[in-house]
């Protein structure tokens, strides 16, 4: 088994050569080349449900200048779970394929969730990459899909390109902590901690936004609900190792903020889908070794993985020590 | 795609009409794109990188800032003689704080800025592609101008600086603006512009109980500048457009601020008004004991092209054929600048939209395709000679 010791050394050996800032990716005259001589295709997919204030903008932006202009995608496809809106209608308005999720494959018993329209997207489209993009974005921008595919056509052994978003609208010194939002901080990363160390190099394993090979996406099993993130980690770890993954910042995301209460609902799908993974590859026991807590920080435009012993040692009860029962003049009762 | 006669201008309208539908993806990215980089004036450096990136990316050899700030892009002619300038202010009324957000919905584009004048920069933008695509080769140099510092304080430098320094032989202009569509200006009319700033003294007097704050002093300045008799002809008007002052239901405001404009046909009406207004400074603070000062910043003086001049005839036929009704208005923006160097220009509008200057800005999509027609058309009939 790998030491604590060789697991940092990789995760920081992992994290400064598989983090990506989208700005690195901005000639996408030569990244649409590049895709050309390896012969690759790839389909953006969006899930939506009741998108329409949002799904026009992206449409347009990714068909304009990802489509159009520099011919990165090859189709966008909108499949949606069955909005109440006018979602469908905007996007064909303005360019988009247009699927329902219950459409595709309509002969498997339909489920209703964000997970199935990701999984149904691999029947439908036809992509040797499948780029994922959530459709409640504001402040859409082609470098949510370019910065995502890049280290995928310039790499061949990435796999699974993860988006996060890290940047700061103020900050004033020059170490400040970085990572997820608070479900990934109070639930996901204590668990990777835990479980699998090496996936807390993620920096933000919830976004809702990556772009994976077909051959990877095909092997992973898909949740359909909130935990379709954590599960894909975990199988693609499991299956491709950490050497697989990669992560592009994207600078700023905005979206509504989501209230405790929906985060709770997020959270406790999320530890289904992880106990469910975790049975499955038998690493429960695992946990009792690790007491290293891995969060992040950045320093000079560099991420750091910043760890924590946190060790939750404890005491027996009070009436198994002899001074305690001495002085209340208690007698240990034995056991049966 | 040349044009023989005004006639032929006429007749290459519906199919530049029905080319510019099939480019809305284009049209409508860079609208979004523009339209979410905050462009306050003084601080527009960003939104004239994209464009000048936009420029770049389209092939334009000659593109870059000038010292002022402004981005300028140039389409060669075949001739070289001559030039054509089109402009856009790029500058908006909205600080950088306030959400850019732009949402794009079936039939309109909604956002803070998106018609004054995101639209008109992104048009701009996209003017080379457009060109292209429409195989429009212009004899005279097309040049392509996102001028900076326009707006309030900024008072034309951008455009002037450029008009002032340029190397091009600019026989005509055309100013762009987002809305309204139809809107024609030709001329301008004389202009100030300014603001008036009440102090109330820190070391405030509490035996002046009561009749001590800057609103009360502002409002006596307000009531003396409503006094002042306008006349009918030339028609002439004050507007007092924004206030500021105080800070809390209970506390004195110390400082107080009306932003005021005064438009009038005659110059000699605006410099009386302008030195009434001076006066009405001097004699409240005089009266109050606190300080007025009277800070007159922008000017533009009347003038332009007639309205049979042939620039604006060809705009109006243009219009005409298009099916819209010409909206005749005197223009203060850059249109301005350029009557003063006495190059003929017009100010033209690119689509319909509402909310104007909130936060709720939104312009239609379907009447743009119309819009850019028009400045495609008078482009068109500029270069032919019909218009000299």
């Amino acid at each position: 088994m790998q030491s604590t010791e060789d697991t940092v050394i990789d995760i920081q050996k992992w994290i400064d050569s598989n983090t990506y800032h989208h700005s690195q990716f901005w000639d996408l005259k030569q990244l649409v080349e590049e895709k050309e001589k390896k012969g690759l295709t790839i389909s953006l997919c969006l899930p939506t449900l009741n998108e329409e204030k949002t799904i026009g903008k992206e449409v347009i932006l990714f068909r304009s200048e990802l489509v159009n202009r520099y011919p990165l995608l090859d189709e966008i496809a909108v499949i949606d779970s069955g909005s109440d809106d006018n979602t469908l209608e905007v996007a064909r308005n303005f360019g988009a394929d247009t699927y329902l999720a219950s459409d595709i494959l309509p002969d498997l018993e339909p489920k209703r969730g964000k997970g199935e329209n990701l999984w149904k997207a691999i029947y439908q489209l036809k992509g040797d990459i499948i780029v994922y993009v959530d459709a409640d974005i504001s402040n859409i921008h082609p470098r949510f899909v370019y910065g995502l595919v890049a280290p995928l056509i310039f790499r061949e052994e990435v796999k699974y390109v993860k988006a996060f978003y890290d940047r700061p609208l103020a900050f004033s010194g020059n170490v400040r902590a970085s990572g997820g939002g608070r479900v990934t901080e109070i639930l996901v990363r204590p668990l990777f901690s835990l479980f699998f160390p090496e996936l807390t190099s993620i920096i933000q394993p919830l976004s809702g936004e990556y772009a994976v090979r077909r051959e990877v996406l095909e092997q992973i099993y898909f949740p359909i609900g909130y935990g379709v993130e954590t599960s894909h980690l975990i199988d693609v770890h499991h299956k491709f190792g950490l050497e697989a993954f990669a992560q592009t910042d994207l600078d700023k995301r905005v979206h509504e903020n989501k209230p405790t209460q929906a985060l709770g609902k997020m959270a406790f799908g999320i530890l289904q889908t992880f106990i469910k993974r975790a049975k499955a590859l038998d690493i429960f026991d695992k946990a009792e070794h690790e007491t290293i807590l891995r969060q992040f920080q950045v320093q000079k435009e560099q991420y750091r993985q910043l760890e924590m012993e946190i060790i939750e040692d404890e005491r027996p009860p009070m009436i198994e020590i002899d001074e305690y029962r001495k002085k209340f003049k208690k007698p240990l009762k034995k056991k049966k | 795609m040349a044009a023989k006669n005004i006639k032929s201008v006429f007749q290459q309208l519906p199919k530049i009409e029905n080319k510019l539908r099939g480019m809305s993806e284009i049209l409508l990215a860079n609208l979004v794109m523009i339209g979410e980089i905050p462009a306050p004036t003084f601080r527009e450096e960003r939104r004239v990188q994209f464009i000048l990136d936009r420029f770049n990316e389209a092939g334009l050899t000659e593109c870059s800032t000038d010292e002022a700030g402004n981005g300028i892009g140039v389409l060669p002619g075949s001739d070289d003689d001559q030039s054509i300038l089109l402009c856009a202010h790029s500058d908006t009324v909205f600080n950088e704080k306030v959400d850019h957000t732009m949402q794009v919905n079936t039939d309109s584009i909604t956002g803070t800025g998106v018609a004054d004048n995101s639209l008109g920069t992104a048009i701009l933008a996209t003017i080379p592609y457009i060109l292209e695509e429409l195989e429009i080769k212009l004899k005279s140099n097309l040049v392509l101008l996102a001028g900076v510092k326009t707006l309030g304080r900024g008072d034309l430098h951008g455009i002037r600086f450029f008009l002032e320094n340029n190397k091009f032989n600019i026989q005509s202009a055309i100013c762009l603006e987002g809305v309204e569509l139809g809107r024609l200006s030709y001329s301008s009319i004389g202009m100030l512009r300014g603001e008036i700033t009440c102090k109330v003294p820190e070391a405030y007097d509490w035996s002046r109980f009561g009749d001590a704050s800057a609103i009360l002093t502002l409002n006596e300045v307000i009531n003396k500048i409503n006094d002042i008799r306008l006349p009918k002809r030339p028609r002439t008007s004050i507007v007092m457009g924004s206030i500021e002052g105080g800070t809390s239901f209970d506390t004195i405001a110390l400082e107080s601020t009306l932003g005021f404009e005064v438009r009038s046909e005659s110059q000699k009406v605006v410099d009386e008004i302008g030195e009434r207004i001076e006066e009405i400074g001097i004699e409240v603070s005089s009266k109050m004991g606190d300080h007025v000062n009277v800070d007159i910043f922008a000017r533009r003086s009347p003038g332009g092209i007639e309205f049979s001049h042939p620039l604006t005839r060809c705009a109006r036929s243009i219009l005409n054929e298009l099916g819209l009704e010409p909206r005749l208005a005197p223009s203060i923006s850059e249109l301005s600048a350029l009557i003063d160097k006495k190059i003929p220009a017009l100010t033209l509008g690119l689509s319909t939209g509402d909310h104007l200057h909130e936060k709720n800005e939104t312009i239609k999509i379907d009447p743009l395709y119309k819009g850019i027609t028009q400045i495609i058309g008078t482009l068109l009939a500029i270069d032919g000679g019909y218009c000299d």
